[in-house]
């Protein structure tokens, strides 16, 4: 019973994230190999046993080659990848100076700035984005603001266009930039600045060769909790983008929902993980396996 | 230490932190606003939050969302601390990679995956075993999935730096390993765990793409229904069900750092107190 005891902790947790986490995905690779059917569920059977008892299995590559032949999917993708790429780049340019503003005030400050940065990181992201479709709205508060102060004489159209996308990700994302930049930052050793000061060095010469490359681990976090989400995002460029701004994650869920595509949906999934979160998902664990040593 | 730091810096901080909060001041302030125009303020004026009272869709998509998240975060939260105790106490045993790699897994997977592929799992679960129904139970499970992940995260950080040393004290003074888990551990990882559930309540009360997938016909979170409501175009009444929301649960956050807080500092207190 002793040697034994801890399976009784061990096991829960692992069999219900196998069952429910790990093998669903063992199913979406099965469908994706399935086509399109009009029946309940609406796609063929991969594996069936056949009247006379012999396994049948019926694999599919059409998904796949569609995926190759549309060239909806191949923009999407690459769509998909600018755009997180450059919002995660202008969330760091605002959050760095952010973080490091926070770091260097005082203990009381920080932790009410912190929470102010942490509370809308815990309100809901769904509303978060409704909330700034408020300001740029066409009689949002931003148009509103510009028309009555006479800096523009026609509304800007922003809503439904990249730039809103672009606006929604840096938006929602931003605390996730600037925690674990602060992280880092607060952690600095104050007295290497110091030393770089007494031996003649000017303030952004210490920022550059002391701060920076000090705070590299927080920018690769943050940069990663930014990257990743948004790649994948749906809810933003569903509800603030026009047509044009397709993503894959709202390409997949109009193949499901609109089309009722589930096999290529399936596909799109798979073709999502190994060419995306894979590498991602490899890159990280080797990044802190190198931190380690 | 405190330094003064530049006025670009100190306007840059006050931007951000702008940015971050003028559109929920600004959906609240809409949310009392007399007229059915979004753009013209027709004076102060509570009807939508009466209105609110009497839609049946969205109370019962709101029964929906609280109950999912009370019975997901929970089990979020006995699943997750086991998974955490499993991974800071026994350095090696068969699957541990296994664990690791999917306590890790759902904070990278595009939610659109997860959830179709929990639906296409149910699917075919429900076409060889008759169970589970696509609806409450499905959501449930799908959460709980996601959410034992973010628990075990912030309780194994509480453990690790927990002091093993009192509970093996308990154990040789002949409490059992149950017993003096209970008494010992327990309380010092209670602030995660405690943690673990608000944050798997608010994220399981936020979620829309995973829900969406698995749900079945007739049965709508609360997402869902503001989800189709913004898509369809602008409701007032939406403007003061988002403003209860982010109300309730920012007061809820605040007030659980406030408590938290309270409790460590007490107990630090106490350690001294026992040093002496």
């Amino acid at each position: 019973m002793e040697r034994h005891g801890h399976w009784l902790i061990i096991l829960p947790p692992l069999l219900f994230l196998i069952v429910f986490f790990l093998i669903p995905f063992a199913f979406a690779l099965k469908i994706s190999f399935a086509e399109t059917a009009i029946r309940v569920p609406p796609y063929t059977d991969v594996l069936a046993i056949t009247p006379d008892k012999h396994i049948q299995l019926s694999l599919s590559l059409s998904n796949y080659k569609y995926l190759l032949t549309d060239e909806v999917y191949a923009v999407s993708y690459m769509y998909s990848l600018r755009t997180a790429f450059f919002s995660t780049l202008i969330c760091l340019l605002i959050g760095y100076p952010m973080a490091y503003a926070m770091s260097r005030s005082s203990k009381a400050t920080q932790n009410i700035l912190l929470l102010i940065i942490i509370l809308p990181f815990w309100t809901s992201f769904l509303l978060r984005v409704y909330a700034l479709e408020g300001i740029i709205r066409e009689n949002g508060l931003l148009n509103t603001a510009l028309l009555r102060f006479g800096l523009i004489d026609h509304p800007l159209k922003i809503m439904r266009t990249t730039l809103a996308v672009y606006l929604g990700i840096i938006y929602s994302y931003l605390p996730f930039m600037v925690l674990p930049l602060f992280a880092t930052l607060e952690k600095l050793d104050n007295t290497l600045l110091e030393a770089a000061a007494d031996l003649g060095n000017p303030p952004w010469r210490a920022f550059l060769d002391i701060t920076l490359p000090l705070s590299m681990p927080g920018v690769i976090a943050g940069s990663m909790l930014v990257f990743i989400p948004a790649i994948g995002e749906f809810v933003i460029p569903s509800l603030l983008g026009g047509p044009d701004n397709l993503m894959i994650g709202r390409v997949l869920w109009d193949e499901f929902f609109n089309n009722r595509d589930w096999p290529v949906a399936s596909a799109v999934a798979i073709a999502f993980l190994v060419l995306l979160v894979g590498p991602i998902a490899l890159y990280q664990h080797y990044n802190v396996k190198g931190m380690e040593l | 230490m405190s330094e003064r730091f530049s006025p670009l810096l100190f306007s840059i901080l006050c931007f951000g932190i702008a940015v971050l909060y003028i559109p929920i001041v600004v959906l609240i302030g809409y949310s009392f606003n007399a007229s059915e125009l979004v753009n013209v303020w027709g004076g102060f004026s509570t009807a939508w939050y009466t209105e609110l009272l009497h839609n049946r869709q969205i109370l019962n998509a709101a029964a929906l969302s609280l109950e999912v998240g009370v019975v997901a975060s929970t089990g979020a939260v006995i699943l997750g601390t086991l998974a955490a105790i499993a991974l800071t106490r026994y350095r090696k045993f068969r699957g541990r990679l296994l664990l690791t790699g999917m306590v890790n897994a759902p904070l990278v997977m595009p939610e659109v995956v997860t959830g179709i592929t929990q639906l296409l799992l149910f699917v075919s679960m429900l076409q060889f075993f008759g169970w589970p129904h696509r609806g409450f139970t499905t959501i449930v499970i799908a959460h709980v999935a996601f959410c034992t992940a973010y628990v075990t995260i912030t309780v194994q950080s509480r453990l690790m730096s927990a002091d093993r040393s009192l509970e093996e004290a308990a154990m040789d003074l002949g409490s059992g390993p149950v017993r003096a888990f209970c008494e010992i551990t327990l309380p010092i990882i209670a602030p995660a765990l405690a943690a673990g559930w608000l944050l798997s309540f608010t994220l399981s009360l936020d979620d829309l793409v995973i829900s969406s997938f698995v749900s079945g016909p007739g049965a709508s979170t609360l997402p869902m229904v503001i989800y189709s409501k913004v898509k369809l175009g602008l409701s007032p009444d939406v403007n003061a069900l988002a403003s209860i929301i982010i109300c309730v649960v920012g007061g809820c956050v605040v007030l659980a750092g406030y408590f938290m807080r309270r409790a460590d500092r007490r107990r630090q207190l106490e350690i001294q107190m026992a040093d002496r």
